[in-house]
């Protein structure tokens, strides 16, 4: 068990202009379960296989517990790594993938032994001990991978995109039982993923990442709530948040000519974040054109255009939506970002003057 | 014009980095995201290949090359240089002519035929079901032949004596007599030649076959009326890259793998037979002791050989990146 | 579905035909008699004469000192094929090892200084590869008869598309796992080419087996003949002998193509896939 922490790192792949990664700063506490989230090519995995010692580390220190491992072979840096194939050994058997590891740092057959039989109760995965990874199921798979790392009983859990390779059920089975299993070991972790859903419900704190860059780091309500950025405001929650071009003029938010709330912000053109589930359809509003509805069950999805500009709005009703309707938002869940640079503004607000819809 | 210089300015450009990534151990795609990182050990692994390599390949073929500019005196005392004088003796020598023409002819016969029928059985095997694995076992067993043993084979069934060939070559009029009359023993060599290789082939159209995924064969049976039409439209383009593999292999198969059916057949008598070019580098140097024009006519082969073979890899090449 | 029709069956029966009677003549005419061949021409009818015949050619001494029998050449053969085949997978599998999973200077210019190898056949430089043999002294030895044949890159070839198809996490995996290059090759990366390493033993055997040339000009001393070279010697017997031991001949040539034949048949799935998949 330790804390991990990383300074400034970053790295530019040889003969590449570009840095993969830059300027990473992140400090994990002990136990802490960290989520690092992007699209693909952000970096994230890059950034994991760093700390996992399988690439090299042009710039910055990587810290596990007290030591300095950026000059260290993965076998030495106390961590354990679960892959997106899972890369078990075909030719071993399920017990012997798990003890691969140990008889390697030349820990003694029982302690192995003792071991292997542990993880594989935590796991359920004794009745398959003698069996080949080739004769297990996608999800078995999956475990007998989280068994080799668990044995280890390292100073982190590196996991790269464990689940992407399971079905959609599965996933969320699997989802809450890495979550539960890290919570009983304690041990920190380190998990890579580019579903904004598994981010949110695993993560004690998240990591956006975004061109190799950290875009915001946070708990994944600090970050829903308030999102640092455009980009983050798009990626973290479903449907993603509608982001309009609006304008500040005379103390208030304007969209399409409709006022919206007073704000204390200065003049100007605006980004306008709205989250469809803090909109709501009400008698009156900002008038919205209906394009399509999708229904979910629980609730139903309604896209459509104010004036050019797409949004989406949650409805729970179920009464039959008419072709134009009006929409409504309290001001204080209202997002604003600076047009170019896509950084979050503080709403500065004027409570006195309220002007809700 | 432009896009040739602009070419060669970048293959130039691609050689100085290549260059430089040799030196450096740098490729710009590693075969492997991650590598071992040890100076040495690689060293170790590779060390057994290159002792056999530079001893048994590289060596001999400098010698062949040094060789060929020099006469050996018939007593071992010594060797004379004689510049490019092996290479104009050979190529001029009406013999070296005549060889060169039947190796052409030999080739392209053993070719077409070999790879003409592999491809018709295969078409068929693969479009049977019932017994497809029995055909394809009884073709399979003839290609672990040795070349040697089908031309004692062949030879005894194109013996003048007790040959059924010979005998149905009677029944329709004609003398055959293998190893003395010229066309007689071209025909058995071409014979024998195509009948080791027809399994090596059909081997690999038949693989070729079934890999054209199923609904391709269901479209293309929507599609195209006549079976012929469909081969023709759809099956041979898709055999295209097999079929350019198996050309590369069959002409190397005819040149130089038939060697032991041509000593077999002929043995040790080329006087008024026809014989490889191959053949004869081994004629000239083992039994005629003139070391330096076999030489010079190794190297000929060799550089035909490698432009061969460079065709190949750059086909290889193409395959690997858009197949 | 495509009908299938009779002529297809008449196609490929004519072609089994083509393919397999030569083969089936040579072994039923290696159960007769000389003296019988000799009057009557080729058999398709098996004889009486089988065990005399293959027991004189197995044991029989024969060929010009008296020192070679057929055991001992069917033993050269093995011991060629199986040498060859040994060699050529632990020579080209290592090679190959270096060249896809380590870092290192000159790597590219070793990588094409083996494959150039697989521009140029043995027969095309036999001449000097002969000389080559008798400066070091390795004519009339196993070491002669196969360690020259090594010097191809095929195998190295097979080995380095196969180790390219391994997903690259397993050595990752293994990293982390504590394995260091040694380790790595020996727990991980032979087991997992075992089938690999079947096909191309299968096909190297057969090349082993079937080398002719090579032994021929390797070979003085009968002990090391294999029965390639006995194929020569047998038809250089041959010439000015009244009836021809047309019987030993053939049962020569069964006992020739036997073994390889055998493992084709045997092992045919798994040596049609090692064949075109690799050669590719």
């Amino acid at each position: 068990m330790a804390h991990l922490s990383l300074r400034n790192v970053g790295k530019t792949y040889a003969g590449g202009t570009q840095a993969a990664v830059s300027g990473i700063d992140i400090e994990i506490a002990d136990g802490e379960f960290i989520v690092l989230v992007g699209p693909s090519g952000c970096g994230k995995s890059t950034l994991l296989r760093m700390v996992a010692g399988l690439e090299t580390t042009t710039e910055g220190e990587i810290h596990i517990g007290e030591r300095l491992v950026n000059k260290l072979d993965p076998a030495e840096r106390d961590i354990a790594m679960v892959f997106q194939n899972y890369a078990l050994y075909p030719h071993m058997t399920v017990r012997d993938n798990m003890a691969y590891g140990l008889k390697n740092r030349g820990e003694s057959k029982t302690t192995i032994a003792e071991r292997v039989a542990e993880a594989s109760r935590m796991l359920e995965l004794g009745p398959y001990l003698d069996r080949k990874p080739r004769a297990l199921s996608g999800g078995q798979r999956q475990r007998v991978a989280m068994g080799r790392a668990i044995v280890r009983q390292p100073a982190a859990f590196l996991f790269d995109e464990p689940l992407s390779n399971l079905d959609a059920k599965l996933r969320v089975s699997m989802r809450m039982e890495i979550r539960k299993l890290q919570k009983r070991l304690g041990t920190t972790s380190l998990y890579v993923t580019h579903d904004q859903l598994e981010a949110m419900t695993l993560a004690d704190r998240l990591v956006v990442l975004n061109e190799g860059r950290v875009e915001q780091i946070g708990a994944p309500l600090e970050i829903y709530r308030k999102p640092a950025s455009t980009f983050v405001a798009s990626f973290i929650g479903a449907p993603a948040m509608s982001l309009l071009d609006a304008r500040i003029s005379d103390g208030a938010i304007s969209l399409e000519g409709h006022a919206l709330a007073r704000v204390g912000n200065a003049s100007g053109p605006v980004t306008l974040g709205l989250r469809a589930e803090d909109l709501r359809i009400a008698p009156q509003g900002i008038p919205l054109a209906v394009e399509h509805v999708e229904e979910l069950g629980a609730q139903r999805i309604v896209h459509g255009t104010i004036g050019a500009q797409n949004i989406a709005v949650i409805e729970v009703g179920e009464a039959a939506i008419q072709d134009n309707v009006h929409v409504a938002v309290d001001p204080d869940k209202l997002h604003l970002f600076d047009t170019s640079t896509g950084r979050r503004l503080e709403v500065q607000s004027q409570p006195h003057q309220e002007m809700a819809l | 014009m432009t896009e040739t210089t602009i070419r060669t300015a970048a293959s130039n450009r691609a050689l100085l980095s290549r260059l430089r990534a040799w030196y450096n151990a740098d490729t710009s795609n590693p075969v492997k995201r991650v590598q071992f990182d040890r100076p040495l050990t690689p060293w170790v692994f590779l060390l057994p290949q290159l002792a056999v390599i530079v001893i048994f390949f590289y060596w001999p073929s400098v010698q062949a090359v040094t060789s060929s500019f020099y006469i050996e005196d018939p007593f071992g005392f010594g060797s004379t240089f004689v510049g490019t004088e092996n290479y104009t003796d050979a190529v001029t020598s009406s013999q070296y002519a005549s060889t060169a023409v039947f190796t052409v002819f030999f080739c392209a016969m053993v070719t077409a035929l070999s790879l003409g029928i592999g491809l018709l059985l295969a078409v068929k095997a693969d479009k049977v079901i019932r017994g497809a694995s029995s055909y394809k076992t009884v073709l399979i067993s003839v290609y672990a032949i040795a070349p040697p043993v089908a031309g004692l084979v062949g030879m005894m069934l194109f013996d003048m004596h007790i040959g059924p060939l010979t005998d149905l070559a009677a029944f329709f009029g004609h003398d055959l007599r293998v190893g003395i009359d010229y066309g007689d023993t071209a025909f058995a060599l071409v014979v024998i030649s195509v009948w080791k290789q027809i399994p090596y082939n059909f081997i690999f159209f038949l693989s070729g076959l079934q890999s054209v995924p199923t609904s391709v064969r269901e479209a293309a049976l929507i599609d195209a009326q006549s079976g012929l039409r469909r081969f023709w439209d759809v099956t041979l383009p898709l055999l295209a890259p097999t079929a350019f593999f198996l050309l590369v292999i069959n002409i190397t198969y005819a040149m130089f793998d038939t060697f032991p059916i041509i000593d077999v057949v002929v043995k040790d008598k080329p006087a008024n037979n026809p014989i490889t070019l191959v053949y004869k580098v081994y004629l000239d140097g083992f039994k005629g002791n003139d070391i330096g024009g076999s030489s010079a006519q190794s190297v000929i082969l060799m550089v035909a050989v490698a432009a061969l073979t460079v065709m190949q890899f750059r086909f290889l090449e193409r395959r690997v990146h858009y197949g | 579905m495509q009908r299938i029709k009779p002529f297809d069956h008449l196609i490929l029966i004519l072609g089994a035909l083509f393919l397999i009677t030569p083969v089936v003549m040579a072994l039923m005419s290696s159960t007769q008699n000389a003296i019988d061949i000799h009057n009557n021409g080729l058999y398709f009818t098996p004889g009486s004469n089988a065990v005399p015949t293959y027991g004189k050619v197995l044991t029989h001494r024969g060929g010009f000192t008296g020192d070679v029998t057929g055991m001992r050449m069917l033993m050269n053969s093995m011991i060629m094929g199986i040498g060859f085949a040994v060699g050529k997978i632990v020579l080209s599998m290592m090679a190959a090892y270096a060249l896809v999973y380590f870092r290192f200077r000159f790597a590219t210019l070793l990588f094409w200084m083996i494959f150039t190898t697989l521009l140029l056949p043995l027969e095309v430089r036999i001449m000097p590869s002969y000389q080559v043999m008798s400066t070091l002294g390795l004519l009339n030895s196993y070491t002669g008869l196969i360690v020259p044949l090594l010097a191809s890159a095929t195998g190295t070839f097979f080995f380095r598309q196969f180790f390219r198809s391994v997903p690259d996490e397993m050595l990752e995996a293994a990293r982390i796992d504590g394995a260091g290059p040694f380790k790595f090759f020996i727990d991980i990366l032979v087991p997992l080419s075992r089938t690999m390493m079947a096909a191309i033993f299968i096909i190297m055997f057969i090349y082993g087996w079937n080398q002719y040339l090579w032994p021929l000009l390797m070979t003085t001393d009968e002990s090391f003949y294999t029965l390639m070279r006995g194929i020569k010697s047998i038809l250089q017997v041959w010439i000015g002998s009244q009836i021809p031991d047309y019987n030993e001949a053939f049962a020569l040539a069964v006992l020739a193509m036997l073994p390889p034949v055998t493992v084709v048949v045997i092992f045919q799935r798994m040596f049609i896939k090692g064949l075109t998949e690799s050669d590719k």
